[in-house]
Parts: C-alpha cells; structure tokens; sequence
C-alpha cells in the first residue's frame, strides 16, 4: 500500500517542488516514513546534452570506486554532492552525489545500452554505491523517510521541473533502504508503484534473458525494465507496452475485430504482463503514463487543469494542489492515461 | 434544530472526526463540513440521528458501518463509500469511485455521476432489511460482484453504450437494473437477464423519483426508459464444483 | 508352477455369493475358474452352484474387476502378508524378481512407472500464497486465465501504421484452454474405445491428446484438430494425409519410462483395424527402434523437423519429445535450434505400457530437475521464446502441474492419470493385452467394457476439475493468468532439500 501522484505540463513549463511535495502529504494515510521520494524532469537545464547520474554512496570508498571506473568509461563533465538540508527525521547514512558525463563518441551508437550497462555494472559490483537515476536533464530523489521529509533533505523545493512525481512507501516486502524507494529509474524512465506485481518472478527471469539485472530486491524496478525494453528497444508505443504489461482478457480478444493483434500480443509478450494488484505512474522526458492492473484493484484518478495532466491515487492530493479542475475522472483499467509533452521529441 | 459548521481544511481526519463527534455529542442535528480534502472515515460507524453535509472531495470509506445518518456531498468522493452501512442515507452530488456500497446491508447510497469498479460487490439483505445503490451515470467492470441482496440501479442518464464488464459476476441474490441494454457478453459467471416485472417497475420508478428528488432531475423519461435486470442463475451457482458438495 | 507365493488373497463371501458366475466372466486373468462339468455331474441344485467356482489366487494381480462387478459385492482382495523371512536388503520384490528371471531366464517386463522409492521433488515443493499485499483473487467469480500457446514466439514485435496494425508473421502456435494434455499413448498399446474417449475429452476442454507412435484411427480424424499425430522410429502410420491432419507433429525420440529403449508391439496385438490404422500386416511384430535411423544427429533431427514443416507447408508446430536425461539442457537447446517449437520432457516417473523393468526403474532423472535446467538454458541463451517446454510424466494433480509451470514448463501432458480416470487401476498389466478395464487391450470381449462416451466424460471431468484447481491456485497466489505463474520460481519454496537441490531448482528454502 502506496501513495503516488505526478503531473506534467504538456506546454513544458515548470513548476518548483512545493506542489508535488503537498500533493504527497496528502495521502500520508497510505504510507509510513520507510520510503519516499520524487522524480524532476527539465531540472538540469544547464547540462541538457547530458546523462545526470544520481548515486548514493555508502562511504568514501565507494565514491572513489565509481570515479575510477566512470573515468575509464565515460567523460565526465561535473560531479559533485547532491545538495542536502539537515532533516531531523532522516539519518544521513548515504552521501548522494550527482555526476554530468558525455558517453565517448565510440559509442555514441549505442549510448543507451552503454549507459544501461555502466548502471547495471556499478549497482552490481562495487559494493556501497548505487546509482538511483540515469537519465538526462531529469533527477531522482529519495530516502527512507516520509516524502516531505525527504523533500526538505534534498531541498525539492530548489528545483523546477515539467514533470514531477511522487511516492510514499508502505514497504510489504523488502525492507526500506534509500535504494529501495520509489521511483525507480533507468535512462529517463522513471516508475512509481501502489501495490505489488505478483508476476515478478516471470518478469525478472524474462528481463534476465534480455540483459537487464533485477538487484534491488523489489518488484518495482522490473517496470522500468520493461519500458525501457519494449518502448526504447522493441520501438513499441507507450499505448502497446502498456497493452502488454495490461493486456484485455481473452474474453474480450476473442470478440474484438482486432483479435490477431491482440492476440499476437499476448502470446509474444506473455512474460512481460505484470499481475496483482497495482497503479503504476512511468515518466519519461516525453511523457507521463499510469494506468492500473486488469481489474483495477488499486486507486488510480486522473484530472487536466489546462495543460497540465494529474494523476494520484486519491482526488484530494490533486484537489490539495488545484482545487478548480477542467476535468476529473477514474480511469478504466486498461485505458492508460497518456499525456506527451506539445513538442514531444523535440528540446 | 442545532447546526454545526467546521472549517475542514488541513484536519487530519482522526481530528475532524472527534470534532464531529464531539458536535453529536453535544446534540447537533446537523453538521456542515467546509473545505473537506480527502479526509477519510467521516461518519464511520455513527450510530446517530444526524445530518452531515459535506463540501469538497470526501476522503476514502465515508459513512462506513454508518447506521442511521443522512450525508449529503457537495463534491465528489473517495473510494469506499458506505463500506459495510447498515441504516441511512447518502447523496453525492458528484462521481461515486470503486467499489461504493461495499458489503452494505441497509440504507441508500444516491449518486448523481458515475460510479467506478465493484460497486455494490457483496451487497447482501437481511430480513427486512436491503440495501440500496443508485448512480445516475455509468459504471465501470464487476458491478454487483458476488452481490448477495439488495438493489443496484444504474440510471445511464448519459445514454452512452453500456460497458461495464463481469456484470454481477457471482452474484447469488439480489438484483441489478441498468438503463438500456446490458449485452450478453458482459455478464459475469452466474448472472443472466430477465425481463422486468411489474414490481420491478414499481421499484425503478420510486428510486428514479427519489434520484430526481435529490438532483432536480425529471424522472419520468428515466423510468420510462427501457430497463436491463440482471439476477442470479441459481442462488448456488458453485455446488457442482466441489467434489464433496 | 511359480516359484514364488501368491501377492493377493481373493476372499469370498460365500453366505452372500449367489453363484451368478459374473466373476468367472470379467476375470480376464483366469482366477475364477467355474467347474462347470463337476457342477453337473454333481447333480446339484443351482443354490449350490457358487461351491463349484475355484479360485487361482497366484494369478490375481488386484485389478480389482471381479470387486467391481460383482453384483454383490461379496469379493475382497487382500495383499498377502509378506511370506519370506524379512531381510532389508533381499526384499519380497527383489527374491520375487530373481526367481521369475530363473525360471524363466528373460528381461523383466513391466508396465506404468518407476516403482522405486525415489523421493519427489513435487512433494517437496511448496506454493506462496498471498495475504493483505496483494489479494487473492476468487477464482470462481474474477476472470482466470489458463489459455496457453505452444510454439514459437517473436522475440518482438512489429508494427505499421502507426502502431495499429501488426507487420510480425507469428508461427503457428498451437492454443489450449487449459495446460494440460493427455500424453500420447498408442493406439495399439491401449484401444481405440481409449482412444476415443481421450480424443473427445481433449476437444471438449479445447486441449490436445497425443495419438501415441502407432498412428490416428479414421474414426478420429474428425477430431484432428485437438490431436498432436506422433512420429516415432518405427514410423507407424506416418503419411502425408496423417501429418497434416493433426493440429501438430511430434517426433519422439525418446520417453521417460525407458530413455534410450524403443518399443515393440507383439503380432498377435496388430489386429485388422490396428493393421490399418498401422499400415502394417496383420499379425507382424511392430517394433520401434530405439533410435530413429535417420536420426544420427542432430543435424538430422533438423532435417527430419523441416521434412515434416515442409510437407506440412509450415501449418503444423513441431515439438519433439525426449525423456529427462542428465544433460537435457544443452540437448533440449540444439532441438529448439534444430527448428522444433516445443520441447517435450518425459521424466523418469513416466509411464509406459511395457519396459524392461530395470530400465524403468534406474535410468532418467526427475522431471523437476530437467524443466528448471532446461527452462534456465533457454534462458542463458536468449531463446526461451523460440520454443515451449511440454513436461510429462506422473503429474498426480493439479499441484504437480502448478508446480511444473512454476518452474518453467508451459503445459503438460497427462498420462496415467488420464488412464485412471477411465478405470485403470494401475495393476500394471498393460503389456499382457489383458487389461480387465478395456484399456490396455485389443481383445474385443475386454474393450467393450469401455464406453467411449462414458470415457470422454470422465477424463473431461478430471481435466476441467484440475483447471479449476489451477484457477484456484492462482487466485491464492494473487494471479489471473497463468502466463505471470510461467517461470516464476519466485512463488516455489523448497522444504527439505539440500542447497545443491535448491540450487538445481533455483527456488529458495521456505522461510526465506
Ligand atoms: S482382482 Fe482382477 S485379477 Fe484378481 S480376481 Fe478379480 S478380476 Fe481377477
Ligand atoms: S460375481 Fe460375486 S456373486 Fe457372482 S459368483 Fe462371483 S462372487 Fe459370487
Ligand atoms: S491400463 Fe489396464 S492393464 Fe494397464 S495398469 Fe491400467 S488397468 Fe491394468
């Protein structure tokens, strides 16, 4: 049991932190203080071009490691620690750093699957650090402790962004480390989660055959992979990975005049389905995604002011921020809320 | 009659329902929420005679286990309305989300929008007492799931297609009515449409009258309309499953 | 004369016989012997006639017919008390053994599975279920998915048009409403009454029967569609028209029961219909090879899978089915390499009509271990979706099938159970063309004990009735289809089993 929100201005223009921070606290009756946190798009505007890294390190030690291996691999442009606030809730027992690096030319070709596999082999092999966000011009923040307290560690409020969302952690089954809050992140794909994905086991073991490591011990991290796998390497749309990570039940592939399609889906993508109980928010530089298992067991409502795309597990955290909508609605399971950037694409 | 106005805004709901009580307890017969912004539970199991009206979006599990108040929402509410009620009464001016009528056994729930997943799932009746759903919109899948007793009624007054999927799937008593044509492959394991009766007539005109009442609508081309009941196969839809039965 | 005591003793209640002689009629083992000359001669009343009825209790071997039919119910088999002076290592079954191989000097033959003690992995596999994080979900009420495709699967697929219609060609797959197929067995080895029932009951739960080595009946052709043709060394039957009537071919290079052992069907089992349906004479010794003798290889096993896609232009899936061997995993890879869309693993419980018995007790290994390293091969390698895993071979319930998709299978094939469901009562003499039940016999007196819609009820029944155990299943794990339990070793917990044996299994000690 979770909390999530998020919303995107489709026109790009960016707020600062405090609204997403409130709309968190809005639904504190979800969660307890093992895990918050917040995803920030367009943040980084000085160094658009590129890959912010967000690690947290568990000491001296581990920040060296990483330096000497991001030497070899990559240029890096600027790095230094994540700006924090002393909060008496959090202990800070990680170091955040952030770094600014250029993929070399080599491998400009295949700069994505380079940056996912210098991810994969920090998080995998150099004990104490770990990187939580990997994408350009976008930033994940989080900590074990409640999201208002970890937006006042990491000084949310500082930051401006299009795209903004948050997560509450009511941690069922793995213990809360900073790590292991939400969002989870790979490039620019960042997820946060309400409920839990009862077919982990399949899509960790299908995300395996596709090089992708499952290490954080939570099911979450396996949406990232997905999107990143079916949207950025299968070249599928947002609408068909959330088809195949939500598909129609047969019942309703067997009536409808696109039965082929559906069914090709199904049977091709059959491990990469989630299962249980879950609202999820995906973000990427483009675009916001949520949408909901098959039959809907977690909340999920949607709302638009303007150009502006609300989604939260409960009406009052968007009413807290905007309280006059344009539009509120429950979106049905299976219709994913889709909300792309005007210029989508472009800078 | 006692009125007691509460400025909601930033309440955490544990305080706002004490204060709530506490106006009960001081014998308030009517009690207006301002500003209310998700809190959760309000009314929840108030056994009392009293009227709630509530300004802004109501918080998860309004008038749960609430046994005899009247609530009215200016706004729209939260998952859970009326979880589990026995007695009472509840008009939303709003949208209804999932699962509204939640294993209710008595009282009303009236809501002027549409209404989300499972609404009246496991509505169940006991002696004289049934319990009551009405939504003047749509509803999403599973409505009336494994409903037991009592009455859903979906007044469709948008006239959109019907849509809502697994219709009364296990539903093994009561009855659901909705307004236009429910096709055949929407219904759920154990539930089958049958043609209304008069008594069915007579029951959709009371609700739709006592709907218009609420919202100021004109009930007669609702309940003129052509209706859709839906009710259960046989009150034991499973026996041949079990080996043992 | 044996050389060894009776197993059973066959009591009668004389007080309640009424001599009807029923017993004498369905005994196909000789047991009940009526003396019907002696009756005579002794000039007695009927009332006396059921002391004249002998009874050879060294033959009865507990098919528990008599039992059955008796009108009365007045007859009991009881398990003798073991005779021989106990020893732990030269049990009853092992002096049994030796003294039949001395009077008779031959291989011992037997029928349905290993009987040695092994321990199960199934048995020391447990399921997760849910509680508060995730519901469980009613099974009964709430969709639960249990269609299944067998075959090749895109790695991705592509679109046109913007994403609305779909460029990828998908191979042909084949679709089943419920995981659980009835595994192939011989038409030859068991009656065409068998066969017809196994066939009906497939295709009323939109599953698939496996017609076994020795070919298609044309009484059932018309149900060739929820029917997998065989092809096995011996080549039985196999011609164009056979090939492509069924929903799919399989080739058999092995089975779990005898890895490594080919088969042989005596003459005086091919009679007329089995003759025809064979396309071999009358009274001919049908004997399948152990290996294929095109098959050296596997270079020729591909060759053999697009000989059979060619002349099935492409419409047909191609499984192949070897029994569970130590290295299953590579070989399982170079058959989904070699063309084939699904593996088919026979584990060493499997069972069979007749195999030497030390074969079926000591060779092969459980199928458990074969579908986690298998599945976990595929894996390695990047292909889990060029071929789907098919696991058979003594799946007692729907856990076992549970389970078996847990660790990576896609569906599996019931065989035995599928027979005791139609009577069998595993007296395992299947190979003596006796089988009193009117399965494992081509005797017409004994098939037509067999109903074949009665048959197909029953083995629909137990088919549907394991679907909804597996519905079940997944509604306590918090699932609604069964693609998420596919694989997912996560929801297995082992009780009882060393590291190295979890390790295998890749599932974690319960309670962690
Ligand atoms: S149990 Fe079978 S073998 Fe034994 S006497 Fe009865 S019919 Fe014959
Ligand atoms: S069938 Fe039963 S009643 Fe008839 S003769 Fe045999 S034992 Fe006696
Ligand atoms: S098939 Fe017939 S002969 Fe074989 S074990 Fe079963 S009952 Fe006995």
């Amino acid at each position: 049991m979770c909390g999530l929100g998020g919303f995107i201005n489709k026109d790009g223009k960016k707020v600062d932190g405090t609204a997403i921070t409130t709309m968190g606290g809005m639904m504190e009756a979800r969660y307890d203080e093992r895990g918050g946190g917040f995803a920030a798009y367009g943040i980084y505007p000085n160094h658009s071009d590129q890959y912010a890294l967000h690690l947290l390190f568990d000491d001296e030690r581990a920040r060296e490691a990483t330096e000497e291996y991001l030497k070899d691999r990559v240029n890096i442009v600027k790095d230094e620690c994540i700006p924090t606030a002393s909060v008496k809730e959090i202990a800070p027992v990680h170091v955040p750093w952030r770094y600014f690096i250029d993929v070399p030319e080599d491998f400009e070709a295949v700069e994505a699957d380079f940056l996912v596999d210098t991810v994969m082999k920090i998080n995998g092999s150099i004990p104490g650090a770990f990187v939580i966000s990997s994408g350009k011009n976008m930033g994940v923040f989080k900590a074990t402790g409640l999201p208002r307290n970890v937006a006042a560690l990491f000084k949310i409020s500082d930051y401006k962004a299009y795209a903004w969302s948050v997560h509450g952690r009511f941690p069922t089954n793995t213990q809360g480390w900073w790590g292991g809050a939400h969002p989870f992140n790979i490039l620019d794909w960042s997820v946060v989660h309400n409920g839990e994905i009862s077919s982990y086991g399949t899509n960790k073991r299908y995300l395996e055959m596709h090089g992708y490591e499952c290490k954080l011990r939570t099911d979450t991290e396996v949406v990232a992979y997905l999107f990143d796998l079916l949207v950025r390497k299968h070249g599928l749309s947002a609408e068909v990975a959330c088809s195949i990570m939500s598909p129609p039940f047969w019942k309703n592939i067997d009536r409808s005049d696109k039965r082929e399609y559906y069914e090709a889906l199904r049977m091709t993508y059959a491990p990469a389905m989630l299962n249980g109980p879950f609202a999820i928010i995906v973000n990427n530089k483009d675009s916001m995604i949520a949408f909901n298992d098959r039959i809907k067991l977690r909340p999920l409502i949607a709302a638009e002011l303007g150009e502006t795309t609300f989604v939260a597990s409960e009406e009052a955290a968007i009413r807290e921020i905007e309280p006059e909508l344009d539009r509120v609605w429950a979106p049905r399971a299976g219709s994913p809320v889709i909300a792309r950037l005007n210029n989508a694409g472009g800078k | 009659m006692k009125e007691v106005v509460i400025d909601s805004k930033g309440i955490h709901y544990k305080v706002l329902n004490f204060m709530i009580e506490d106006a009960i307890n001081a014998g308030a017969t009517k009690i207006v929420l301002e500003n209310v912004n998700g809190q959760r539970f309000l009314l929840d199991g108030v056994n009392a005679d009293v009227e709630l009206e509530v300004h802004g979006t109501a918080g998860d599990d309004l008038a749960a286990f609430m046994n005899g108040p009247r609530v009215t929402v200016y706004g729209n509410v939260q998952d859970g309305v009326g979880n589990t009620m026995n007695r009472g009464l509840v008009v939303i001016h709003g949208d209804g989300r999932d699962i509204v009528g939640h294993s209710m056994r008595g009282g009303k729930i009236f809501v002027k929008g549409d209404v989300g997943y499972r609404v009246g799932i496991h509505m169940k009746q006991y002696e004289d007492n049934y319990p009551v759903v009405v939504a003047g919109g749509t509803a999403m899948d599973f409505l009336g799931e494994y409903m037991a007793g009592g009455v859903v009624l979906i007044l469709n007054i948008g006239d959109a297609p019907f849509t809502g999927d697994w219709v009364g799937t296990g539903i093994h008593g009561g009855v659901i009515y909705v307004r236009g044509d429910v096709p055949e492959f929407l219904l759920g394991i154990g539930a089958k449409a049958t043609d209304l009766e008069a008594s069915d007539k007579k029951l959709i005109k009371e609700l739709a009258e006592e709907y218009g009442r609420y919202f100021g609508v004109d009930p007669k081309p609702i309940y003129e309309s052509r209706f859709t009941k839906i009710v259960p196969i046989s009150h034991r839809p499973y026996a041949k499953m079990y080996t043992d039965d | 004369m044996a050389s060894f005591p009776p197993k059973f003793k066959v009591l009668v209640d004389k007080e309640v016989c009424t001599g009807c002689l029923k017993c004498t009629l369905q005994c196909p083992f000789d047991v009940h012997i009526y003396d019907k000359e002696g009756f005579k001669a002794s000039g007695k009343d009927k009332d006396e006639r059921k002391n004249f009825i002998v009874r050879n209790q060294e033959n009865c071997v507990a098919c528990q017919r008599c039992v059955f039919t008796c009108p009365v119910k007045c007859i009991q088999i009881e398990v003798r008390p073991p005779t021989y002076n106990p020893h732990p290592v030269w049990t009853d079954a092992v002096r049994r053994d030796l003294k039949t191989q001395s009077d008779t000097g031959g291989v011992l033959l037997a029928a349905m599975g290993n009987e040695q003690p092994y321990p199960s992995y199934f048995d020391r596999l447990v399921i997760d279920a849910c509680q508060v994080t995730n519901p469980s979900i009613d099974p009964l009420r709430e969709p639960m998915e249990l269609r299944t495709y067998l075959g090749r699967k895109p790695e991705k697929l592509e679109f046109e048009d913007n994403g609305t219609s779909l460029k990828t060609q998908l191979a042909k797959n084949l679709k089943l409403e419920t995981p659980i197929m009835i595994a192939h067995m011989s038409y030859g080895a068991i009656s065409l009454n068998a066969h017809k029932s196994l066939a009906n009951a497939a295709a009323e739960q939109g599953t698939f029967m496996g017609t076994g080595e020795g070919g298609l009946h044309k009484d059932l052709y018309h149900l060739a569609d929820s029917i997998i043709v065989q092809v096995a060394s011996g080549r039985f039957a196999v011609h164009e028209e056979y090939l492509k009537t069924g929903a799919a071919v399989e080739i058999k290079i092995g089975q779990g029961a005898k890895p490594g052992i080919g088969g042989h069907l005596p003459g005086r089992k091919i009679t007329e219909p089995i003759s025809k349906t064979r396309m071999i004479p009358v009274g001919s010794d049908a004997l399948s090879p152990a290996p294929h003798h095109d098959i050296y290889s596997i270079e020729d096993l591909s060759r053999l899978i697009y000989a059979i896609k060619e002349a099935t232009r492409y419409k047909k899936p191609v499984f192949v089915k070897i029994a569970a061997v130590n290295n299953s995993a590579p070989i399982a890879t170079g058959i989904i390499r070699a063309g084939a869309d699904a593996v088919v693993l026979d584990g060493f419980t499997a069972g069979t009509g007749a195999a030497p018995q030390v074969i079926r007790n000591n060779l092969g290994i459980p199928i458990e271990a074969a579908i986690a390293s298998v599945d976990q091969r595929l894996r390695d390698e990047g292909i889990r979706h060029w071929g789907s895993i098919i696991a058979s071979g003594s799946m007692r319930s729907s856990g076992d099938v549970a389970k078996a998709i847990a660790l990576g299978a896609d569906a599996v094939y019931i065989g035995t159970a599928s027979l005791i469901s139609l009577g069998c009562t595993v007296c395992k003499q299947c190979f003596t063309g006796k089988c009193a039940w009117g399965i494992a016999t081509q005797d017409p007196n004994l098939t037509k004990r067999l109903d074949p819609e009665v048959g197909a009820r029953r083995v629909s029944n137990l088919i549907g009735a394991w679907s909804h155990e597996l519905q079940e299943i997944l509604g306590a794990l918090g699932l609604n289809s069964l693609e998420s339990l596919r694989g997912n070793r996560d929801r297995l917990r082992g009780v009882g089993l060393s590291q190295t044996e979890l390790d295998v299994l890749d599932v974690l000690p319960a309670g962690r």
